[in-house]
């Protein structure tokens, strides 16, 4: 913990998810409350950031063209990017886990077939994939969660199976079994538990990874729909103003960089602290 | 060396029949009579029936698969539900696209990426931290926005280049020299999206490799030799942690047709991806199934050909031992 808080890519990455987690739980105090709200289109459209309309209203981040505040729209946005990247990274990691340690304790056909399975899934494209998954149903956040989270478990099943098959080996495990444990008490309680470290790296770049995805559904309008902002959605309602109110598009794509970045920054931090062979500079 | 390949390629068999499988177990799931949407609100009861049987829908499930396979195998791919076009002739007329992009993007972004990660691997603190904070922004800029961002400079305030599509309007006029001018001219802002975002991941991945190959006493040994700096860069570091950067080029594959089939649809490039895109937002069902397909062939393909690579370059695997 204490190298984590001497990490500044760390001490970056938590105060930006921080920051963004936090507007957008505090989204009604800070800022106009409404975020699909519209008043007089024509009066109120394509405000510059830092302006105040007639109405005297003032635009932080300016509006778009149905004169919506941005910067409203923004910190909502973030309470959709942050609810379903997260929930559908929680739903990866339980996928990722139950899957890796099932491969990595029971060997033979269950590990061969687990494990088809999982090299089967990382070959096929997650946009593809994911695609496939949307035209099926009707679009909704829900679904985005299921989709997200159905097509990014691979790499910590991977990361679990190898970690729960050294540890099968360790006299610990086999002392559990011999005192008369059951073998899936052994899995969860005593093997489980020591393979997460990779799952927690994992988290940290899953998160990234899953607000992209989510983002890029709902741009291709595939994800969440208009009026609820999202920062996909909003990427997709600002090009087409490109030319006139560039700071639509502008604006959620700097916040969906600067979450990714963090992210990465955070997952690379806890691999330093995590791994010590790989400690260096 | 072939018997690997031979296994290799069994495994990438195996995940094109995975990808078929599923693409059509999926597609069952879809809600929605195909033969209703075909036919429309007007078509009778045994307008239905007669159109069920002629298209093999009133066949169990197991047999409906086992004809689509053999019909999918022999190239007959049926036509899209949108357009009534062959969709061999849609897809055949979008993977050049798509491949031109995808080859020419990995080309520049394995090529600019090794050169930064070299270079941060060797350079000081202030110069690596400084192009690590450059990497990890370009990882982690989502590809369609970068793209309209791109866009917004180049196309819209400085009027340089053009947005949409792969060639201009009036490409039919343009010969030889001015064709090709054109051509260029569409390719680079896809290009230089996919490349920028490329270069970021790569660079981070190289970086690494080339830190922990220099640790190695090899290494040391071939500096107490007399070798100069760059020989040991070169022939001692470089090619060993090659072989990490081409294993990750086969598996980032799958990573990189995503980020295309985004940056295609921003820029109305006519690929794979975005015939893929605009057949999901229409529920074209045998576009969306061929495209799937399509893209499963091209990362295996992909990922045999990183395989090949990786044991031209490392004599052990070559021989059979796993690199240590």
């Amino acid at each position: 913990m204490s190298r984590l808080r001497r990490d500044r890519r760390a001490v970056f990455g938590i105060a930006v998810l921080a920051i963004v987690a936090g507007a957008g739980v505090a989204a009604p105090l800070i800022s106009t409350g409404a975020p699909a709200a519209q008043h007089e289109v024509v009066a109120t459209r394509f405000q510059p950031p830092l302006s105040t309309d007639r109405a005297g209203t003032f635009h932080l981040l300016g509006t778009d063209r149905f004169g919506r505040d941005v910067w409203t729209r923004l910190v909502y946005g973030a309470r959709i990017s942050i609810a379903v990247g997260g929930v559908a990274v929680l739903l990866s990691l339980a996928i990722g886990l139950v899957v890796g340690a099932a491969a990595g304790y029971w060997p033979g056909v269950p590990r061969v077939i687990l494990l088809g399975v999982t090299d089967f899934t990382i070959a096929v494209p997650r946009v593809v994939l994911v695609l496939l998954l949307a035209a099926l149903t009707r679009p909704s956040a829900g679904l985005v969660i299921l989709v997200v989270g159905l097509t990014g478990w691979m790499s910590v099943a991977r990361l679990v199976q190898g970690e729960v098959r050294a540890l099968t080996a360790r006299p610990f495990v086999e002392g559990a079994l011999a005192l008369g444990l059951s073998q899936r008490r052994v899995l969860a309680r005593h093997i489980a538990p020591n393979a997460l470290t990779p799952v927690i790296v994992s988290a940290a770049l899953g998160l990234g990874q899953a607000i992209t995805l989510e983002a890029s559904l709902s741009f291709l309008g595939l994800g969440v729909q208009p009026p609820t902002p999202s920062w996909g959605n909003m990427i997709a309602s600002g090009r087409d103003t490109l030319v006139n109110a560039p700071w639509v598009a502008t604006a959620p794509g700097i916040a969906l960089a600067l979450v990714v970045v963090a992210c990465t920054l955070l997952g690379d931090a806890l691999q330093d602290a995590l791994n010590p062979t790989a400690r260096y500079g | 060396m072939l018997a690997q390949i031979g296994r290799r390629m069994v495994a990438g068999g195996a995940v094109v029949a995975g990808v078929l499988t599923l693409t059509f177990w999926l597609v069952q799931l879809a809600p929605g009579d195909p033969v209703q949407r075909l036919l429309g609100p007007t078509g009778t009861a045994a307008q239905i029936a007669a159109q069920r049987h002629a298209l093999g829908l009133d066949r169990p499930l197991p047999v409906q698969f086992a004809t689509w396979i053999a019909q999918f195998a022999r190239g007959e791919w049926g036509r899209s539900i949108a357009t009534g076009r062959p969709v061999r002739a849609v897809l055949g007329d979008a993977l050049p696209a798509t491949l031109l992009l995808v080859g020419l993007s990995l080309a520049l972004s394995y090529t600019l990426g090794f050169v930064v990660g070299a270079w941060q691997a060797r350079a000081d603190r202030r110069v690596d931290t400084a192009l690590s904070v450059a990497t990890v922004t370009l990882f982690a800029l989502p590809g369609f926005w970068l793209g309209l961002m791109l866009m917004m400079v180049f196309t819209y305030w400085a009027h340089w280049l053009p947005a949409f599509g792969a060639t201009g309007l009036d490409a039919d006029t343009l010969a030889g020299w001015s064709g090709l001018v054109d051509r260029l001219r569409h390719l680079a802002l896809p290009l230089i999206t996919l490349t920028l975002i490329g270069v970021g991941g790569t660079a981070r991945f190289v970086r690494g490799a080339m830190r922990e190959v220099q640790g190695q006493p090899f290494v040391t040994t071939a500096e107490a030799k007399g070798l100069s700096p760059l020989q040991v860069a070169g022939r001692h570091v470089a090619r060993n942690a090659m072989i990490p950067v081409i294993m990750l080029l086969g598996m980032s594959l799958p990573a990189l047709l995503s980020g295309t089939v985004l940056v295609e649809v921003v820029f109305a490039w006519p690929g794979v991806g975005r015939r893929l895109v605009e057949a999901v937002l229409a529920r074209d069902y045998p576009v969306i199934m061929a495209a799937t397909v399509v893209t499963g062939v091209l990362v295996v393909a992909g990922n045999l050909l990183a395989d090949v690579c990786a044991a031209w370059i490392d004599p052990r695997i070559r021989y059979g031992r796993r690199a240590t």
